[in-house]
């Protein structure tokens, strides 16, 4: 299968390298489960019509005010709509969260609502507040350690009735699902950690297969 | 094999800042208003001075860091990272700006610099660092005193893109170079770049830098900023280009198109039209060396 990365502006290079890590199979440290390798091919998408060769699409960590300018002059936002209404997966991390979060906060900005959260940006502060956590995700009904990098983070400060926490840090949730949008406050593309992106394929997978 | 491998470079979290920047314009600003267009312009990060390089080169002075009222007017202003430039060895400028949270500094050769022999001791600090640099060693020892990111020298204030070029070519060059030699010749080659021996092995194995590697230093256009990134550039900064252009908003949006769409010569042949005038550039090989900025440092 083929997943887009959004390559206007910020880490979409580490995101398409970390599903080319999903493509081989990885054995679990603590639990020595594996994981087999995934069949997935990342495709770097900068013009709409590049949507439609792709069954999930990433966007990544960046500046959200820069994403949305370059995302306007393209015209992705009516494309990106029509993408979620087709089913497809979406998987957006820190500024990706930002773009598809209900509501944003500080500063008040467009986004495209297509999961039910408010964010809040930079909550934790600047540069200076940026930190590493290690948290727990729940995946599948299974409990698994993840690193967590927080960069200049946003925070979710609401989380709608139909959408699913899936990992919280300091009693916060940080990764959130709802149907086919999946978003993190954290970078999961900064570690070698695949858990995320095979969890994010899994999503591509079984959306293709019902489609 | 035992803990002397190690090799010790930024944190995780702050080369994580440099790649959100990634593909991105850091626009040169003096006040907030000018924050604001460059951030409605869709610039990733602004670079807070009190004169831009080429006001610097051609008042002369002590160029110093930014005031302190003006960078937090700045930071008020906008919502995407602040950075900022302390003069090179300056750490008590470098101090004042992680006091003041700044989300990058740029220890700077564009300001005049603090301290002939060292440069900042950059892993002291809670905030990530970017320097210059005009070839692999350059980078190299920086990166080794703990720079988050290394950015092209080129000739700040010139308009010229010139020096930016040859200093990338020198650096991915350079890169190249030692992807080639045999582990017995890298010792050599460390000594030869007056780089430490275990990022020039890091460099060898990868094929890349450990960090970030943006461009910096003479751009004016939105093909300058193309010909950076079809050249490996990672993102580009953008100093007097901007502000000392005839319409600074829409200059500045187009840069940051041609950016992102850097290979699409249609995208860059169409934001190309209608500019205005772009700055007035100096032929650098006309400077005299005590003129040239990129010199600085070591």
């Amino acid at each position: 299968m083929r997943i887009g990365v959004l390559a206007l502006q910020g880490d979409f290079a580490l995101h398409a390298k970390a599903l080319a890590r999903c493509r081989s199979a990885s054995r679990d440290r603590s639990t020595g489960e594996a994981s087999p390798p995934v069949d997935v091919e990342a495709v770097l998408v900068r013009k709409p019509e590049e949507l439609e060769a792709v069954g999930g699409l990433i966007i990544p960590g960046g500046e959200s005010t820069t994403l949305l300018k370059l995302m306007d002059e393209w015209e992705f936002v009516p494309a990106i709509e029509k993408f979620h209404a087709a089913g497809k997966p979406i998987f957006g991390t820190c500024a990706g969260l930002i773009v598809l979060a209900r509501d944003v906060e500080s500063p008040r900005q467009f986004s495209l609502g297509l999961i039910d959260v408010a964010v809040e940006r930079n909550a934790y502060g600047r540069q200076r507040d940026s930190f590493e956590a290690l948290g727990t995700a729940i995946l599948e009904g299974r409990r698994v350690p993840v690193t967590m990098v927080f960069i200049r983070a946003p925070r979710i400060r609401r989380v709608g009735a139909g959408v699913e926490s899936l990992a919280e840090h300091g009693g916060e949730t940080v990764m959130a699902r709802q149907g086919s949008v999946l978003v993190a406050t954290f970078h999961p593309e900064l570690t070698d950690d695949t858990t995320v992106h095979r969890y994010f394929c899994d999503l591509v997978r079984r959306a293709m297969a019902t489609a | 094999m035992s803990e002397l491998d190690e090799i010790r470079i930024a944190d995780r979290k702050h080369i994580g800042l440099a790649e959100m920047l990634k593909g991105g314009v850091i626009m040169d600003v003096t006040t907030a208003e000018q924050a604001k267009i460059a951030e409605d312009a869709g610039a990733a990060s602004v670079m807070a001075l009190e004169r831009v390089p080429a006001d610097i080169r051609k008042d002369g002075g002590v160029a110093r860091m930014a005031s302190v009222t003006k960078i937090k007017e700045i930071q008020k202003t906008v919502s995407i990272p602040v950075m900022a430039k302390a003069r090179i060895g300056h750490f008590v400028e470098a101090q004042i700006l992680e006091a003041l949270g700044v989300d990058f500094i740029d220890e700077s050769e564009v300001l005049t610099p603090a301290d002939e022999h060292f440069h900042i001791d950059k892993f002291a600090f809670r905030i990530p660092f970017v320097c210059g640099a005009r070839d692999l060693g350059e980078a190299l020892r920086r990166i080794g005193e703990g720079a988050a990111m290394i950015r092209t020298k080129g000739e700040a204030g010139s308009g010229n893109i010139v020096e930016a070029v040859r200093h990338m070519r020198a650096i991915t060059s350079g890169i190249r170079r030692l992807t080639t030699l045999s582990p017995e010749e890298l010792m050599t080659e460390a000594k030869n770049l007056g780089a430490p021996y275990e990022l020039v092995r890091c460099v060898a194995r990868t094929g890349k830098l450990p960090v970030p590697n943006f461009s910096a230093g003479g751009i004016a256009t939105p093909a300058d900023a193309a010909l950076m990134m079809q050249l490996g550039a990672e993102a580009v900064f953008v100093g007097s280009g901007i502000f000392k252009s005839s319409d600074p908003a829409r200059r500045a949006r187009a840069i940051v198109q041609a950016t992102t769409h850097s290979k699409d010569a249609d995208v860059l042949a169409r934001v190309s039209e209608e500019l205005g005038e772009a700055m007035v550039g100096i032929e650098t090989s006309k400077l005299a060396e005590k003129d040239l900025l990129q010199t600085r440092g070591w």
